[in-house]
């Protein structure tokens, strides 16, 4: 393998990384600070795709389209939020996964219903379609797209929560729930906003992820998994952990798939080493989950 | 004794009732959620247009179909099989969509004495050592599609051909049957992991290996993921892209658009095949649907058919389960693809087309039959099954 291939790999990687961040962001933000588990938030990631996939044709641009799906599923989760959700956060987490399961199962029919059983199109912007040559390597342009808007909204996030009151307010949250509480802070504000921020976020991971992949019923569950994997070995709550934990995630993922069957090759023939390299490949984030949550039980930074 | 023959005639009616009035009850056991949802719910609605089209009555039976949703795991699927043949007592099951849940549901339906019949699933095993009494497959057996793109794909005198499939059972059959008949260099043998969303390592690892085509075989979601991802990787156009009518049939097209333009597959079928029959079923399916139908719809409708003339055959009678099953096996089965027989392991003899991608006179994008690229063809893991 040669460094070309090499760095593109490692672009992957970084590439999948980000992806899973912007989806990580706003679990981890609602798990950490709420105390919430929402299994649901992967529901709000196929909202985000199927609102940028109907919208697209309307408004003529996928820019557009994207910033009015996010818009729309930040909304979303506010009208869930206050109908379904505000009355889970005394009761047990078994509960909160019996009832956002429960919305799972809602809005998967209630998409069927609207947009059908079958997936639906949604392609990159004319303008990102091709390929980007980078010193040789030709990269797609719209998954260099994806690394820069997860880049943003890493930079929106670290300054939203370092810098700014209402980010003060959401580490304080995370921190020590009830010492915020006391302290007067309106608690079901905050929670209402955190949880439309995860939201938004997510419908964001879902629009950048619908021209890429397959915009489709059940897709969130798909990368809901993977997510929940990031948010464990990053630590709870941490946003800093879920870009850890993405990256480190995508990489494993992205290298493993890459070299493991490579690597294999050399001490077997060709259909044995693809076989058993593909089955390494899948079972190599979890192996780094287990290896990170023996060496630090709460993940790599944990916020509480 | 004319009074006691009246008696002993009506006794022997009320006796012979029942069995004319036998409901047909038919278990549809398939994929109704998650991401393999569409081709559970196209196999579903194919079946149930075939059933309107037979009056509600297929075989001249009432008949009454069970839906049941495996989501798409073993298990469920089990569990739901059991179901069927203890609680709801059908005498047919249908609707598998994967090779994997076939597998692992058959022990139970055998056990139980019900027929299952197959509109998708076509594993190897079932048709070689494996093959059972009561299993039968309406659609093919999963290496006859690669088999075609396979032999087209070295006609075409291509010669390093880089192939991907899925890490699960038609995965393997897939590539296998493409090997049967593709005896140029293979570039790359790729299995990735069932339900893969990225295909950005792998695509690099392909651009590497400079294969002069590729094939692969990714049914459902895979599908959509890998050629938008073969596409952006602007490796459409550069390297040719084959694959078995699974990787580019009606459920991907309508999610892929453009990008699949030009390819060509392989099936049993297509939505252009000119027969009447299937001028029916294409334009009924549009209307009731609002869809084109996939190979899948095509695939429920068949499945339906074979179950219409198979109990046509036995004039209704669902008791006997060797009648029953030698009118199945020994069905001249006039399908949406003409006519088509069954071989001694229960899975069909028939053609195999060549298809390709285009873009139809109202702008959807579709197959348009190209070729046959095998005629009467049989499977070949028949010989292997003890089954005569």
């Amino acid at each position: 393998m040669d460094a070309l291939l090499l760095a593109e790999q490692g672009l992957n990687g970084l590439q999948l990384g980000v992806m899973l961040f912007l989806m990580a962001a706003g679990l981890t933000l609602v798990f950490g600070i709420m105390d919430l588990i929402n299994l649901a938030h992967g529901t709000f990631y196929m909202v985000g795709a199927y609102l940028t996939a109907a919208l697209v044709p309307v408004l003529g641009s996928f820019p557009l389209a994207l910033a009015a799906a996010v818009l729309l599923t930040a909304l979303l989760g506010l009208a869930v939020e206050a109908v379904a959700l505000r009355t889970l956060y005394r009761r047990d987490h078994l509960d909160q996964v019996l009832a956002t399961f429960g919305l799972i199962l809602f809005f998967n029919e209630l998409v069927k219903i609207v947009f059908g059983p079958v997936p639906i199109f949604l392609n990159p912007p004319a303008a990102l379609a091709g390929t980007v040559d980078l010193f040789g390597l030709k990269y797609p342009a719209f998954r260099l797209a994806i690394l820069a808007v997860g880049i943003a909204v890493a930079v929106f996030l670290w300054l939203l929560i370092a810098r700014t009151r209402v980010g003060m307010l959401i580490r304080a949250g995370a921190t020590n729930r009830e010492m915020v509480m006391a302290l007067g802070v309106d608690v079901r504000l905050l929670f209402g906003l955190v949880f439309a921020l995860g939201c938004g976020l997510a419908g964001l991971a879902g629009a950048m992820a619908g021209p890429v992949l397959a915009v489709q019923v059940g897709m969130g569950e798909q990368i809901l998994i993977l997510t929940f994997v990031v948010i464990v070995i990053g630590g709870i709550g941490s946003i800093r952990g879920a870009l850890a934990g993405a990256l480190l995630v995508g990489m494993v993922d992205t290298l493993g798939r890459a070299l493991l069957p490579a690597a294999f090759r050399l001490v077997m023939d060709a259909a044995n080493a693809s076989a058993a390299g593909a089955a390494l490949a899948s079972m190599a984030i979890y192996v780094l989950m287990a290896v990170v949550l023996a060496i630090k039980p709460k993940g790599l930074f944990p916020a509480h | 004794m004319t009074r006691n023959l009246l008696t002993l005639a009506s006794a022997l009616a009320l006796l012979a009732t029942p069995v004319a009035a036998d409901t047909l009850k038919i278990g549809m056991i398939t994929t109704l959620s998650g991401p393999g949802a569409g081709l559970g719910i196209d196999i579903r609605d194919g079946f149930a247009l075939a059933v309107e089209h037979a009056g509600g009555k297929l075989g001249g039976q009432d008949t009454q179909v069970i839906e049941a949703d495996d989501q798409q795991k073993p298990d469920v699927a089990v569990g739901l099989a059991n179901r069927m043949v203890e609680r709801d007592r059908v005498q047919v099951v249908t609707g598998v969509v994967w090779s994997n849940l076939a597998l692992a549901m058959l022990p139970t339906l055998a056990g139980g004495q019900t027929f299952f019949i197959s509109p998708n699933a076509g594993p190897s095993q079932l048709a070689g050592a494996q093959c059972n009494p009561y299993f039968f497959n309406a659609a093919y057996q999963n290496d006859q599609i690669h088999e075609a793109v396979g032999k087209h794909v070295q006609d075409q005198g291509f010669k390093k051909v880089y192939l991907m499939a899925p890490n699960y059972p038609a995965g393997k059959d897939g590539l296998a049957g493409f090997k049967r008949y593709y005896k140029g260099d293979v570039a790359g043998e790729v299995y990735t992991q069932v339900g893969q969303l990225d295909y950005a390592a792998e695509l690099a690892q392909l651009k590497a290996a400079a294969p002069d085509a590729v094939y692969v075989f990714y049914p459902g979601g895979m599908g959509i993921n890998f050629i938008k991802q073969y596409e952006q990787a602007g490796l459409k156009g550069a390297v040719p892209l084959f694959g078995p009518g699974f990787s580019f049939d009606q459920d991907i097209l309508a999610a892929v658009g453009e990008s699949a333009l030009g390819v060509k597959n392989s099936a049993q079928w297509s939505p252009d095949l000119d027969n009447a029959a299937n001028r029916k079923f294409v334009a009924d399916f549009k209307a009731k649907f609002g869809r084109i139908p996939s190979m899948y719809a095509a695939q429920g409708y068949d499945t339906a058919l074979l179950i219409d003339t198979a109990v046509k055959a036995v004039g209704g009678d669902l008791k006997d389960k060797d009648k029953l099953r030698g009118a199945l096996a020994s069905a001249k089965l006039q399908s949406l693809r003409g006519e088509v027989a069954f071989n001694t392991n229960h899975y069909p003899i028939h053609n195999i087309y060549l298809r390709e991608v285009v873009k139809a006179a109202d702008g959807a994008v579709t197959n348009r039959t190209v070729a046959t690229v095998f005629t009467n063809h049989a499977d070949a893991y028949v010989k292997d099954c003890p089954m005569k």
